[in-house]
C-alpha cells in the first residue's frame, strides 16, 4: 500500500485544505479554507500540467499551480526548497494536501475475459469504474485467432491487465486459456524497463491455482475476488480497490515525478475520474435522484451515472477537447460538428484548426468565432462519449429474466441499457469546456444538445471544475467535502422540459402554462422551436404541458403532465426540438432554425474586442 | 505576475545534447563509456521472444486435455520443425492413433494439462539500436544501452511523421516564405534531409518519397494534405510507426505557414551537414517532439559560444523573450513579449484570460491570452 494511506489525520484540526489535480493538459489547484466554522473554497489557480521535457516532473506543475494560488491568496504554500508547507501557521502552509490525477494520458489497461458479454463485460466495468481507459477487451469469442490477440497485448503496451472469466466453481478450462495467451504476450508495459506488468486475476476462484502457474516472475501476478461470482451478480469493489493500489504502487510511481507528489500527498492520489464518479454517487444518494455526469477534459470524456441507485462510468479515450480534438472530428465528421455553428466558416482553414489545437492543446479561443468552433466540437464529444455510456450501462448480459404474460409480445432482452433520459432528474457538467464557458446559457445549451434530455430535467455545472478535488476530499474529510459542494461548486443552471417524439416542419408540439412568483406565461411550442424563460436561482415555478398525439413528457403520448421546475443562471428552457434532436436536413432552413435557437438562448452576446494596438 | 511557465520548442544553434539510446527489453551493449560513435552505429542488440503459436492438442488429436503431456513427443524447451509429429494419442489397443503435425517452427514453451494447449514460440526476432547521435559514449546502462553526449545544433519541430532518419541537409527552398512544391525536388535529393520553408504540399510529399529523400521539414502542411498521405485522419497526435517513405517533419503548424525565421536561418548555417532526424511524436502522453539534430563540426567546436537567453531556456515568460502566437487571429506571428498585466482581460470570445502583449516584428502591438504563445527556446 502507499505510504500516504497511513497518515492520521484529525479533521478538526484540518483547517486550511490544498488540492490539486494533474490532468492531461493543466494542473488545477484550488484552496479549501474554514472561515466562520464552515468550510469554503476561496482561491484557484493553474499550469501547465509537467510530465514532459524538459521538466518530466509532474511536481513542477503542481509547484506553479499552487504557487499561482498562494500569489492570489496571500499564503505562502511553497518553501525555499520547493515543498509545500505544512501545516498551516498564520498565513504560511496548509493543512493537508491532497490529488487526483490523469497526467500522462491517466490508466491504460487492457481487460481479458472469457465471453465478451458476460464475464469480460464486467471486468471492463470494473476497469472503467476505477477510472482507467479500457484500451482492448481480449476475450475467447472477439473473433480474433490467438496470435492476432497476443499481438495486440504486445502492440498496445497497456499499463496493467485485468483477467476473469467464470463463474466461482464452473469451467476452468476458458479462464486459464486466456492466462496461458497472456502470459507468452510478455506484455511490456509503457514506463520502465524494470516494472512488471501488474495482472489482476478476478476470475473463477478455483481456477486461481492453476491461473497463477500460467504466468511467471515477468509479471505481477494480484488476485481477488471474482468480479462476477454468479451469473446474475456483480461483485467489482475488490477489483477496482485492486486497480486503485496498484495504480499508484506501480503506474504513477513510475511516472515522472510522481513518486514525489506520492510522499507529498496526506491521502492516497485517486484518477481523476475515480474521484468525480465518488462525488456524483454521494449527490445522487442524498438527493434520491437519478443524476447524470460528465467531466470533458482534454483527452478524455468521461460519463457518470447513477439510475435506481446503480452507478455506472465510462471513460471514452480519445474523445477530448485539446489531444484528442482532432479524433472527435475524425470520429463525429466536420458536417455534423457544423450543424452547430452559425457563423459561416471555411472547413478546409477549420479542419487545419482543429490540427493546430491538437498539437498545441493548452491554447484557448480568442474570438466568438473560435469559441463557436470549440462549443461545437465539444456538443458532438459530448454525445458521442454518451453514446457509449448508454450502450455500456446495460442490465447484466447473460441472465435469464423471468417473463410473464404481459410479456408476451415484449421484444425486450436482457443486457437493456439503465439510462433512460426520461427518468433522468439531474444532469451535471464538468471539464474546461463547460465549466470555463463564457456565458452559463453556452453550458446549459451544450448540454442540452448533447444529452437531449426528456421530460424534465435539472440542469447544473461544476462551477469551476472542482469535483475531482472534492471527490478525493470526500475520502478524508466528507464533512468538508460536502459542504464545499453544496455551497461554491455545483452552480444550477435551471431546468430543460422537452417531449420525446419527432420533429415534424410546422406542427404544434405542446402547450404550456408556467405560473409561479415571477413568471406566469402560457402558450404554443411548435417544433423547432426554443424558449428561454429567466427564472431567477432561488426560485421554482409549476409548468403544466399538453403535448399533441407522438409527443410525451413521460406520461405517455399526447398526455398532460405537471412539473415543478427549479431556476437556476440561466432559467426555464422549453425544448420543441424532438427528441432524437434532429436539424433540418436544407442548408438554408438548418442555419435559420439554428439562428434562432442561438438567439433565443442568448448565446454569445457582443463582448468587447480587443483590438491590434 | 510579471513572469509565468510556458512550454515551448528548442532551437539552439549549440548544446551539450544528450540521447538514451535503450532496448525495449534487456540485452547486449555494444560500446563502453568513452567511445566515439557515428550516427548509424549499433550500439545495442536483443532478441525479442519471438511469435507465440497456440496448438490445441486435445483437439486434435481428439484426447481429454489432462491427458495432453503424456501423449506429446516433445518437451518444453525442444525445437520443433515444421511437419514434425507433435503429439499421438494412444487409440484404442493400440489401434486408430491420432496424431498432429507442426504447421510452424519453434520451441515449445509451454504443455498445460488444463486446456490441451501447447504453446510454441517461433524465433527470436532480433532488435538493433543505433546510435542516433554522433558523439561519446557517456554512460552504459547495463543489458540496457547507452547516452550519448555530444555538442549540437538542436531543433524541435511540432509534429512528425514517421521514425529515425538520417541524412545530408539540403535547402529545396531559398525563402521562409516559400512553399515548398513537387518542382523544386529532383533525383540529386535521394537519401538527404530537405528543407523548404512554409507550407509543403502534398503533391510536394508524394515526389519526395520517390525520389527517396531521407526526411522532409518545412514550416506547415495541410491537414487535407496530410489525410491523403497517410490514407486515414490523424485523431491523436502519437506519431513515429508510420511507414510512408521518408519521415516528414513541420515546425510551425497546419495550413499556409512560414518557417520561423531562427528555425530557418539555422538550418541554412548548417547546409551540408549530416544530421539525424526523428519524426516521433507524443503530444499527448506528454513527452516527444519531433527533432533534428546536427553534430557540430570540429570548426564549429573550436569557435567560440554565443550567448543565449537563459530565462527562455527554462520555459520563463517574461518581458523581452521572443515568442510565437500558436491561436487565431495572429496564429503563426512572431514577436517578443511585451506588457504583462496581472489582471484578467475579457476576450472578444467573452472569456476571462491572464494575457500578455506580444509586440511583433513589424512593430505592432496586439494583446492575445498568455495560453496562446509559446517560447522560442534556446
Amino acid at each position: 500500500m502507499n505510504s500516504t494511506a497511513e497518515k492520521k489525520l484529525d479533521p478538526d484540526q484540518i483547517n486550511v485544505i490544498l488540492a490539486t489535480d494533474c490532468g492531461s493538459t493543466t494542473t488545477k489547484a484550488i484552496l479549501i479554507e474554514k472561515k466562520n466554522g464552515e468550510y469554503r473554497q476561496t482561491f484557484r489557480g493553474e499550469a501547465p500540467t509537467t510530465v514532459e521535457e524538459p521538466a518530466a516532473d509532474v511536481t513542477v506543475g503542481v509547484v506553479n499551480a499552487v504557487t499561482e494560488v498562494g500569489e492570489l491568496a496571500g499564503r505562502k504554500l511553497i518553501d525555499e526548497n520547493g515543498e509545500i508547507i505544512r501545516p498551516a501557521q498564520g498565513d504560511t502552509g496548509c493543512d493537508i494536501y491532497i490529488s487526483t490525477s490523469s497526467a500522462g494520458g491517466g490508466l491504460q489497461m487492457m481487460v481479458a475475459g472469457v465471453v465478451r458479454e458476460m464475464s469480460a463485460a464486467s471486468a471492463k466495468r470494473a476497469a472503467l469504474g476505477a477510472g482507467a481507459i479500457v484500451m482492448d477487451t481480449i476475450c475467447s469469442n472477439d473473433k480474433r485467432l490467438p496470435h492476432e490477440q497476443i499481438q495486440r497485448i504486445r502492440e498496445l503496451r497497456p499499463d496493467m491487465i485485468l483477467l476473469a472469466g467464470g463463474t466461482d466453481g464452473g469451467t476452468q478450462k476458458h479462464v486459464v486459456e486466456l492466462a496461458e495467451l497472456i502470459a507468452p504476450a510478455k506484455p511490456q508495459p509503457r514506463f520502465g524497463g524494470t516494472y512488471k506488468m501488474p495482472i489482476i486475476y478476478a476470475g473463477n476462484q478455483e481456477a486461481k491455482e492453476l491461473v497463477e502457474e500460467a504466468f511467471d516472475e515477468d509479471v505481477k501476478l494480484t488476485t481477488v475476488a471474482n468480479v462476477r461470482p454468479v451469473l446474475e451478480q456483480e461483485n467489482l469493489a475488490p477489483a477496482r480497490d485492486a486497480i486503485h493500489d496498484l495504480f499508484l504502487e506501480h503506474v504513477m510511481a513510475h511516472a515522472p515525478g510522481y513518486n514525489k507528489l506520492i510522499s507529498w500527498a496526506d491521502a492516497p492520489i485517486m484518477p481523476t475520474p475515480g474521484a468525480v464518479g465518488n462525488i456524483l454517487q454521494t449527490i445522487a444518494e442524498r438527493q434520491g435522484i437519478n443524476a447524470l455526469g460528465v467531466d470533458i477534459g482534454g483527452a478524455t470524456t468521461d460519463v457518470f451515472s447513477v439510475f435506481d441507485g446503480t452507478f455506472n462510468r465510462t471513460v471514452s479515450a480519445n474523445l477530448g477537447m485539446s489531444y484528442s480534438i482532432s479524433n472527435v472530428c475524425a470520429s463525429a465528421t466536420l458536417p455534423m460538428i457544423l450543424r452547430w455553428v452559425h457563423l459561416e466558416m471555411d472547413p478546409r482553414e477549420l479542419q487545419n484548426r482543429i490540427k493546430n489545437k491538437m498539437i498545441r492543446p493548452t491554447t484557448i479561443p480568442q474570438t466568438k468565432e473560435g469559441l463557436v468552433f470549440e462549443q461545437a466540437v465539444a456538443r458532438e464529444a459530448l454525445r458521442l462519449a454518451y453514446i457509449q455510456h448508454k450502450e455500456f450501462a446495460t442490465t447484466l448480459k447473460g441472465v435469464q429474466q423471468q417473463r410473464t404474460v404481459g410479456d408476451t409480445f415484449s421484444q425486450v432482452s436482457s443486457g437493456q441499457s439503465i439510462v433512460d433520459n426520461m427518468k433522468l432528474n439531474l444532469l451535471v457538467g464538468s471539464g474546461g469546456v463547460l465549466s470555463h464557458a463564457p456565458n452559463m446559457n453556452q453550458t446549459a445549451a451544450m448540454m442540452v444538445d448533447a444529452f437531449e434530455p426528456e421530460g424534465m430535467t435539472v440542469l447544473a455545472k461544476d462551477s469551476i471544475f472542482m469535483m475531482p478535488h472534492l471527490g478525493v476530499l470526500a475520502q478524508v474529510h466528507p464533512h468538508a467535502a460536502l459542504q464545499v459542494f453544496e455551497r461554491d461548486c455545483l452552480i444550477y443552471l435551471g431546468t430543460c422540459i422537452a417531449p420525446r417524439g419527432f420533429y415534424r416542419s410546422g406542427r404544434t408540439c405542446f402547450q404550456y402554462q408556467i405560473s409561479g412568483n415571477s413568471l406566469n406565461e402560457t402558450g404554443e411550442m411548435v417544433c423547432g422551436e426554443m424558449k428561454l424563460f429567466p427564472l431567477g436561482y432561488d426560485e421554482s415555478a409549476t409548468v403544466i404541458v399538453e403535448p399533441r398525439r407522438g409527443y410525451d413528457f413521460g406520461a405517455g403520448s399526447g398526455k398532460r403532465m405537471e412539473f415543478e421546475a427549479r431556476g437556476g443562471t440561466v432559467g426555464l428552457i422549453l425544448d420543441a426540438r424532438g427528441r432524437p434532436l434532429m436539424v433540418p436536413a436544407d442548408e438554408q432552413n438548418h442555419l435559420a432554425e439554428l439562428t434562432s435557437w442561438v438567439e433565443e438562448m442568448k448565446l454569445y452576446p457582443e463582448t468587447h474586442v480587443m483590438a491590434q494596438r | 505576475m510579471a513572469k509565468a511557465y510556458s512550454p515551448g520548442l528548442q532551437i539552439r544553434q549549440r548544446v551539450l545534447h544528450s540521447s538514451r539510446r535503450i532496448l525495449p527489453i534487456p540485452g547486449d551493449v555494444l560500446g563502453k563509456v568513452g567511445d566515439q560513435v557515428t550516427s548509424q552505429q549499433i550500439v545495442a542488440q536483443t532478441f525479442m521472444p519471438g511469435d507465440v503459436t497456440p496448438i490445441n492438442i486435445a483437439n486434435q488429436i481428439s484426447v481429454a486435455p489432462s491427458e495432453v503431456p503424456s501423449c506429446m513427443l516433445f518437451s518444453v524447451g525442444d525445437e520443433i520443425h515444421v511437419g514434425d509429429v507433435l503429439a499421438r494419442s494412444k487409440g484404442i489397443f493400440g489401434f486408430f492413433k491420432a496424431e498432429t503435425k507442426a504447421k510452424t517452427a519453434g520451441t515449445i514453451e509451454s504443455i498445460s494439462h488444463v486446456t490441451g494447449q501447447v504453446i510454441l514460440r517461433g524465433a527470436p526476432l532480433p532488435i538493433q539500436v543505433r546510435a542516433y547521435q554522433a558523439g561519446t559514449i557517456k554512460e552504459v546502462i547495463p543489458e540496457q544501452g547507452v547516452v550519448i553526449e555530444s555538442e549540437v545544433t538542436f531543433l524541435q519541430g511540432i509534429l512528425g511523421i514517421g521514425g529515425e532518419a538520417y541524412g545530408t541537409i539540403q535547402f529545396a527552398c531559398q525563402d521562409k516564405d516559400e512553399p515548398l512544391i513537387a518542382s523544386l525536388l529532383d533525383e540529386s535529393m535521394q537519401g538527404k534531409i530537405i528543407i523548404g520553408g512554409a507550407r509543403m504540399t502534398g503533391e510536394a510529399v508524394k515526389r519526395g518519397i520517390e525520389i527517396g529523400v531521407a526526411a522532409i521539414i518545412s514550416g506547415g502542411m495541410d491537414d487535407e494534405d496530410l489525410k491523403e498521405i497517410l490514407g486515414y485522419d490523424l485523431g491523436v497526435a502519437v506519431t513515429g510507426s508510420e511507414h510512408i517513405g521518408t519521415t516528414l517533419i513541420i515546425t510551425e503548424g497546419f495550413g499556409d505557414i512560414a518557417m520561423a525565421e531562427r528555425t530557418f536561418n539555422l538550418l541554412k548555417e548548417r547546409e551540408g551537414s549530416e544530421a539525424a532526424v526523428n519524426g516521433t511524436t507524443q503530444i499527448r502522453a506528454g513527452v516527444m517532439r519531433p527533432e533534428i539534430v546536427i553534430p557540430l563540426d570540429e570548426k564549429m567546436k573550436a569557435a567560440p559560444q554565443s550567448e543565449t537567453k537563459q530565462a527562455a531556456s527554462l520555459g520563463i515568460l517574461e518581458t523581452g523573450v521572443p515568442v510565437r502566437i500558436i491561436r487565431e487571429p495572429y496564429f503563426g506571428l512572431l514577436g517578443e513579449v511585451g506588457e504583462m498585466p496581472t489582471e484578467l482581460r475579457t476576450l472578444e470570445s467573452g472569456s476571462e484570460s491572464r494575457v500578455l502583449e506580444v509586440v511583433l516584428h513589424t512593430g505592432n502591438k496586439v494583446i492575445v491570452p498568455r495560453a496562446n504563445v509559446e517560447l522560442i527556446e534556446g
